[in-house]
């Protein structure tokens, strides 16, 4: 993170000499980001430091980048937060749900500053939110998953209990479940974002209990590893994890931030942008499914192309109505789907999993 | 519960805490001699990085294994030439020392992110492995745990049962009388440290080439501070840290097996089951303070320098 400034600091001292004084004033527009974990993660960070990597070639020299990495959720991503602000960073974009709270409070400290919260809810005058429709790659993902299981239990490593995690284990559900009706998922929370020790304990606990796919809802390749290990299966998270897992890993699902990016910045640039609640997914091309294990059967490979196509199209939506939570109460009429507003409340387990959402 | 499933957990809690107890095992003697080094952290990280790209670019897991352990003790000679021959303050520079190994380590190992290697495979001892229930508990393992099995006996001999482990002891107990016999105290502090060092590249090597094989940037997840915890619990004593080692092993893989069976207890207070049930036995062990005093090495990170005897 030093370096990276440094480098910054050093590549700006070399650009002042090098520009003609009449382009001397036109300063860079400074776009700052904060990261959760570390950007070598191949996973969430990476994909986000992807992101601003395509930003900066997209605008060549206007706009100047800042990274810090693995800042803690909580008071310490306050101080990190606010000292981007503080040395002028027009746009900061805070990449994680539990920077949420920090980012409120920083931007009211800062209403110049442009803030972009990605998976949080809270907004303000300054603060938009940008979330990936994750729900429509776990559906696949349940699909692929529930077509390709042989014990009919399927592993799910999750993290938090947050909406977005919950949204997603409902959608995963109920992808298998509509090609397998016997299908039975098992859910273990390992409360980390990354922990390649801890996430590959959970996917052999999870297959030491029957379950011969292993999805995750955490950063680190370390369950797909586990998975080839014992010759089962399983799902890539936020990057393509193929490498990792050349016989387990069925296909990954990546989160593809550049052109929101790029997209954000320019409206900053045009003096367009308002805070908004900005979800992106397999239409948007923000959310992708790439490298798909050509071993897999062609029945499941079919089954993962239509069904992408049929959510990118608007034809299919996960969540539509009639549907219960796994208490019996209706969560959703019939003929009705839920926006993207009533999406990101979800905190309802869907009928059929055999679990309590931790409290 | 069927015997099968509870031989898994066992196999898995080992597994989970082989990496700590090899850590502790070389604190626990870096710290006999009288040394508090808090750079494990970062010297696991140092040794994880360069087993990977020993093994790696050589396809040889030994190497990979011998270069973990040089990494760590690279990093705990760094240590000693601040901390021991300039005599700075040994917590600021352990955990300077960490710091630094956390940056150095992904920026050293930044291009093998993404690679993999096979890792070491376990070896079935003859006869041994077939003994129900413990055989494959024991004897069905891979290289580096029956290394730590080795290890830990190892350790507890020499320091309990030899003439140097008498002098590590003597060394980080009363530096000065120990002087006056002659004994060379910044040597013997510089062997212990050295040891630590390579204890803890000992367990990196064990998380990238056997755990998760792989290399990803701070991948020991705070591994180092756990075990330092667990030193001073099991009151600097081989068979406390084994015990606790393995405790810690248990409780962490019982969380995680008992939510795949669905027990309804939130795991937020599941994910502190490890940590809380290692510190009540712990704490329960070792509760006789006296004990716990006297078992302290008096001059624990005190700095000695012989110019001034």
């Amino acid at each position: 993170m030093k370096f990276n400034k440094l480098v910054t600091a050093a590549a700006l001292a070399v650009n002042a000499f090098l520009l003609p004084a009449t382009q001397a004033a036109d300063d860079p527009l400074k776009v700052g980001f904060v990261y959760v974990g570390p950007v070598g993660d191949h996973g969430w960070s990476y994909e986000h430091d992807q992101g601003r990597l395509e930003l900066e070639k997209h605008f060549d020299g206007k706009v100047e980048t800042t990274y810090v990495e693995n800042v803690p959720e909580g008071a310490d991503a306050e101080r990190v937060i606010t000292q981007l602000a503080k040395s002028g960073h027009d746009v900061i974009f805070t990449t994680s749900f539990g920077f949420m709270n920090p980012t409120i409070k920083v931007a009211k400290r800062f209403p110049k500053v442009h803030f972009e919260n990605a998976t949080g809810y809270k907004r303000g005058k300054n603060v938009g939110t940008y979330l990936l429709s994750t729900y429509q790659g776990r559906y696949v993902s349940g699909v692929a998953a529930g077509m390709e299981t042989e014990s009919n239990v399927l592993g799910y490593i999750a993290s938090f209990p947050i909406p977005e995690v919950i949204r997603d284990i409902n959608a995963v559900y109920l992808g298998a479940k509509s090609v397998n009706p016997d299908i039975k998922m098992k859910i273990v929370w390992v409360s980390t974002w990354y922990d390649p020790g801890k996430e590959a304990d959970a996917a052999n606990a999870l297959m030491d209990q029957g379950a011969d796919v292993i999805i995750q809802h955490t950063d680190s390749p370390a369950p797909l590893i586990a998975a080839e290990k014992r010759g089962k299966m399983g799902i890539g998270q936020a990057s393509d994890m193929s490498h990792f897992a050349p016989n387990a890993h069925m296909f990954s699902v990546r989160d593809h931030w550049g052109p929101y990016y790029i997209d954000t910045v320019q409206k900053i640039m045009d003096n367009t942008w308002k805070p908004e609640d900005y979800w992106g997914g397999f239409k948007e091309e923000i959310l992708q499914i790439v490298s798909v294990n050509p071993n897999l059967s062609d029945e499941i490979k079919t089954a993962i192309s239509e069904t992408e196509a049929k959510i990118k199209s608007g034809e299919f939506h996960p969540f539509t109505g009639p549907m219960n939570d796994n208490q019996g109460n209706e969560v959703i009429p019939a003929g009705k789907t839920l926006t993207d507003e009533e999406l990101a409340g979800v905190m309802w387990y869907v009928e059929g999993i055999d679990a309590k959402i931790p409290q | 519960m069927d015997m099968e499933l509870i031989q898994q957990i066992l196999i898995a809690a080992l597994k989970t805490g082989t990496p700590l107890l090899l850590i502790a095992l070389g604190e626990l003697v870096t710290e006999k001699s009288g040394v508090l080094n808090l750079g494990q952290e970062g010297m696991v990280l140092m040794g994880a990085m360069a087993g990977f790209a020993g093994a790696y670019y050589t396809g040889n897991l030994f190497l990979g294994m011998s270069l973990a352990m040089v990494a760590g003790m690279i990093m705990a000679l760094l240590f000693g030439a601040l901390a021991l021959s300039l005599n700075t303050s040994q917590v600021a520079t352990g955990l300077a020392l960490t710091i630094f190994s956390i940056g150095l380590s992904s920026f050293m190992g930044g291009s093998l992110v993404g690679s993999t290697i096979p890792g070491f495979k376990a070896i079935a001892i003859p006869f041994l492995s077939d003994i129900p229930f413990i055989g494959d508990l024991l004897f069905n393992q891979d290289i580096l745990i029956y290394l730590s099995f080795f290890i830990a006996g190892a350790t507890w001999w020499v320091l309990h049962k030899t003439r140097v482990g008498l002098t590590v002891r003597a060394v980080g107990e009363n530096p000065h009388s120990a002087n006056a016999l002659g004994i060379k105290v910044i040597k013997i502090r510089y062997l212990a440290t050295l040891f630590g060092g390579a204890m803890a590249g000992l367990a990196g090597a064990y998380l990238s080439l056997s755990y998760t094989p792989m290399w990803m940037e701070n991948m020991s997840a705070g591994r180092g501070w756990i075990a330092l915890a667990l030193v001073v619990f099991a009151s600097w004593r081989v068979g406390y840290l084994m015990l606790g080692a393995y405790l810690f092993g248990i409780a962490s893989i019982l969380h995680l097996v008992m939510q795949g069976f669905g027990f309804d207890i939130s795991p937020n207070l599941l994910a502190m089951m490890p940590y809380l049930a290692t510190l009540i036995v712990m704490v329960l062990i070792s509760s006789n303070s006296l004990k716990q005093k006297l078992s302290t090495p008096m001059s624990l990170s005190k700095p000695f320098d012989p110019k001034l005897h």
